[in-house]
């Protein structure tokens, strides 16, 4: 592996299958680049993100995390998306008075033909997240690993 | 423990040129659970799927990951090709090292790297999956038609023309809607009755199709597929088998003093009556508030007059209960009531009516026989002022709304409908028409419109009115203001027709509950997506056809109806349907029966039953979140709504996606 000189932060986003991760087939289809760091996980609808998972993703090393669904009025089951952003606000708000700044984490809406939007927020949201370092707030010191 | 194969797919040179194949494979059999792992050059061909197939029956493989392209392209044929193996379709993930890897990054150590993190992943949530079936039920083949307006008929029609037996239930006497009230329809002018009636006939004479009409439906149960449902049908107090419709009963029955709906309460109809002279059934019923011999026990003389002995004043509601595979909301519309638009006068002059009003005293069917005239004095009128958008396009945010904040959609064209017949029938009235814009989207719409405007010479005046005021002596005086002028305007008219906004049908949202069918905050059934799936509603099996779903012309109403039509006999052609098995489930261990999760499920998929659960040991009686697996779509939402963690979903399970977050935070 080539030495990295320049801080890379771990990114965890969630897509919602009906429209943000079909975005990001797009940009991958359309060979638009984001940072390697950036991993996607599947979810049928961004209201199946729990902030359990947002949690435990920062207890376990991410850097940040963002969540990604259909545009509003778009929710492939009408109204999940409401209730992930109304979710999201509340956690969002808790994590940076635990010191996870807002920077941190971000609530995205990409639609299926939007690739363009999917790689330009990912590169945006690395380089957020790259400027305010290694996060180690909340990160659950019995999950390091060796190398972090 | 699941035993896990890995199957590295090169995508032709696709992955292969940016991950190193071979290290992938490599590095993910130390994965846990994984004791096969290979590549090969195109997994999606038969080759690729001969290899899963012989890797299963060497390795004894109970799970299989492939790292391919996106699951959108491929995970059905994967989970095919592990079914034809004898491996559970859903034991089967996909890592997207394609789209998310090889097509992104250039850099073929940083790829190969996240290609071998997004397969532990995959690997992670594979062994916390469980082998699921996807359910299967049958369909009734049968479909329910609510609302008996040309949406409901044009349904019906093109349903049971595909040979599948459809049920109409119609609330009033008769079917038609409001189409029935209509003289002549934009854009053509054609006669509303002439293109209705042959359709009213053939939904009668159709052998698959039942109409009940008086009837109401009282209660839904079950899901797609199989509805269970009771249909409430009103006495009609007169035997439909036995009446000829000959119609002596309502000329002979001495209380006369109900407003007719069907001519809205511009004339006055007896208490036994039959709405218009075509209505189907052509069966009159009776109007029990009204009638003598149930107010007042004395009477009985349509009993004695009827030729056919029909009339049975014993009649009493009678409930029957049917199933259907689908079931589409037809329900249509009314004028809004104009109670809190008493600038217009509408309450104090008989000459300041609706524009459905100004339909039926054109219609030559109607109260005046078609001849046009005041309702105060039966005078012809000279001037006539248009006033359109009463209480649509309402702006929001100022104190309380009055009206509606949509557009109608179809006031607009009928105004410059009314005032062109106005003009034809008396070429020297003269016809203002007030209007905030005149929007004409549609096929020879604006075309209509400009020649109400030119060759009509209807006066358009872009402008609001202000105030309406009965003088009296049988003049109406109309203040209004002339924007593109600016100035006041004072006009002495003879009427005034104000042509109110529409509104869903008020018994809409008992029915969207009953249906457990989503309305939006104006109270029109909701589709299931704004764009792609126009007449189906979220819940599944549920359509919408017609005005219930939001202002539509005629043409568009029919449009629509045949669309929905066509969803259900999609639907009804299918002898099972196959489910999705990832739905939410609840453990009634830890269910506290808070209710939390009912309130989220935009299905109304959840329901609550008092059982008896066992937790460690202690039996316990409890109420407890079940949830109803057809209906459930598995959006996950009451998964993060529970408080206590009972509720999950299969398939991407609380711990499946921690063990995903898991392996890439790693
Ligand atoms: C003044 C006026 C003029 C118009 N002129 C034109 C024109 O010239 N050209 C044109 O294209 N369009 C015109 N329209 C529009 C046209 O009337 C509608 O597009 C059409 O009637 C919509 O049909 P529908 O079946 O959806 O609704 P409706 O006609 O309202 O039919 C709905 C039916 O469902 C029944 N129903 C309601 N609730 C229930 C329930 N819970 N259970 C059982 N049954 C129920 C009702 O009794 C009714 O019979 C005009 C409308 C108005 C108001
Ligand atoms: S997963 Fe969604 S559709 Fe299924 S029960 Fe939960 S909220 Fe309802
Ligand atoms: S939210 Fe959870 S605890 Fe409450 S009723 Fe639903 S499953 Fe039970
Ligand atoms: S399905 Fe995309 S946000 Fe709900």
């Amino acid at each position: 592996m080539p030495v990295e000189s320049a801080f890379q932060p771990k990114i965890a986003a969630f897509c919602c299958n009906w429209c943000s991760y079909a975005g990001a087939d797009l940009a991958g289809s359309s060979r638009l680049s984001y940072p390697a760091d950036v991993k996607i996980i599947r979810v049928p609808c961004s209201c199946r993100v729990n902030p359990l998972f947002i949690l435990r993703a920062f207890q376990r090393g991410a850097d940040g995390v963002i969540i990604c669904g259909c545009h509003p009025g778009d929710c492939h089951y009408t109204s999940g998306n409401y209730f992930a952003r109304r979710r999201a606000a509340l956690l969002f708000s808790m994590l940076d008075y635990l010191g996870v700044e807002s920077g941190r984490t971000r609530v995205e809406w990409v639609s299926a033909a939007e690739g363009q939007k999917f790689a330009a927020t990912m590169n945006d949201f690395a380089k957020t997240v790259a400027s305010l370092g290694k996060c180690r707030r909340i990160g659950d010191l019995r999950c390091r690993t060796s190398e972090s | 423990m699941t035993k896990i194969g890995v199957f590295v797919c090169w995508c032709g040179s696709n992955i292969a040129a940016t991950v190193d194949v071979d290290a992938v494979s490599e590095a993910i059999k130390a994965a846990p659970g994984v004791v096969f792992a290979t590549n090969y050059q195109y997994m999606c061909s038969e080759g690729g799927q001969a290899a899963i197939r012989s890797a299963v029956a060497e390795h004894g493989l109970t799970g299989v990951v492939v790292c391919s392209c996106s699951p959108r392209m491929h995970e059905a044929t994967f989970r095919k090709a592990a079914a034809g193996a004898g491996v559970n379709p859903y034991m089967v993930e996909i890592a997207n090292i394609r789209e998310q890897c090889s097509w992104i990054h250039k850099d073929k150590a940083e790829a190969t790297a996240k290609a071998i993190a997004l397969a532990r992943a995959a690997v992670a949530k594979l062994n916390l999956d469980r082998p699921l079936t996807a359910p299967e039920t049958p369909v009734t083949k049968r479909a329910l038609v609510i609302g008996g307006g040309i949406a409901g008929i044009q349904t019906a029609l093109d349903v049971a023309d595909a040979g599948y037996e459809v049920d109409v239930v119609e609330k009033s006497p008769t079917i038609g809607g409001k189409m029935a009230m209509l003289d002549k329809t934009f854009p053509t002018l054609d006669c509303a009755a002439c293109i209705l009636t042959p359709k009213m006939v053939d939904a009668a004479a159709h052998e698959k199709i039942t109409l009940y009409t008086y009837s109401e439906v009282e209660k839904v149960s079950g899901f797609v597929g199989n509805f269970t449902v009771d249909i409430k049908k009103r006495a009609r107090s007169v035997s439909v088998d036995r009446c000829t419709g000959c119609g002596v009963c309502s000329e002979k029955c001495p209380s006369k003093r109900a407003k007719s709906e069907f001519d809205q309460g511009l004339r006055e109809r007896s208490a036994i009556y039959i709405p218009f002279a075509q209505a189907i059934p052509n069966v009159p019923v009776i109007d029990r508030d009204t009638c003598l011999k149930f107010q007042t026990g004395k009477c009985g003389l349509c009993e004695k007059v009827c030729p056919s002995h029909a009339v049975d004043y014993s009649q009493e509601d009678e409930v029957i209960t049917k199933q259907y595979g689908a079931i589409v909301a037809a329900t249509g519309f009314k004028p809004i009531g104009l109670e809190r638009f008493d600038e217009y006068a509408y309450s104090r002059s008989p000459d300041v009516v609706t524009s459905l009003e100004f339909e039926r005293l054109c219609n030559a069917a109607g109260p005046t026989k078609g001849h046009l005239v005041r309702p105060s004095d039966g005078k012809e009128p000279k001037t006539v002022v248009f006033v359109q958008c009463v209480g649509s396009r309402e702006a929001s945010g100022i104190g309380a709304m009055k009206g509606k904040p949509y557009c109608s959609k179809i006031c607009c064209m009928y105004t410059a409908k009314h005032a062109m017949l106005l003009r034809e029938k008396y070429p020297d009235s003269e016809a203002y028409v007030f209007y905030i814009d005149v929007r004409t989207p549609g096929k020879n719409f604006d075309e209509f419109y400009r020649r109400a405007a030119e060759e009509y010479g209807v006066h358009y005046i872009k402008g609001m009115v202000g105030k309406v005021c009965d003088e009296g002596n049988g003049r109406l005086t109309v203040r209004a203001s002339d924007l593109i002028e600016n100035r006041q305007l004072l006009i002495d008219a003879d009427m005034v027709v104000l042509a109110a906004a529409v509104e869903p049908d008020p018994s809409a949202r008992a029915l969207a509950t009953l249906l457990t069918a989503s309305m939006d905050t104006n109270d029109f059934f909701t589709e299931a997506h704004p764009k792609l799936r126009p007449v189906e509603s979220p819940t599944a099996g549920v359509f919408l056809s017609g005005m219930c779903q939001g202002p539509k012309d005629i043409p568009d109403t029919v449009a629509q109806a045949g669309a929905a039509a066509a969803k259900v006999i999609g639907l009804l052609s299918k002898d099972r349907l196959v489910g999705n098995p990832c739905v939410a489930s609840c453990d009634e261990t830890l269910c506290n029966g808070c209710s939390a999760c009912e309130r989220v499920c935009p299905y109304g998929a959840i329901s609550y039953e008092t059982k008896t659960v066992v937790d460690r040991g202690a039996k316990d009686e409890r109420r407890v979140a079940s949830v109803n697996e057809a209906l459930c779509q598995g959006c996950g939402a009451c998964t993060v709504t529970c408080p206590s963690g009972a509720m999950d979903l299969r398939g991407f399970t609380g711990r499946q996606i921690m063990a995903e977050v898991d392996a890439i935070c790693r």
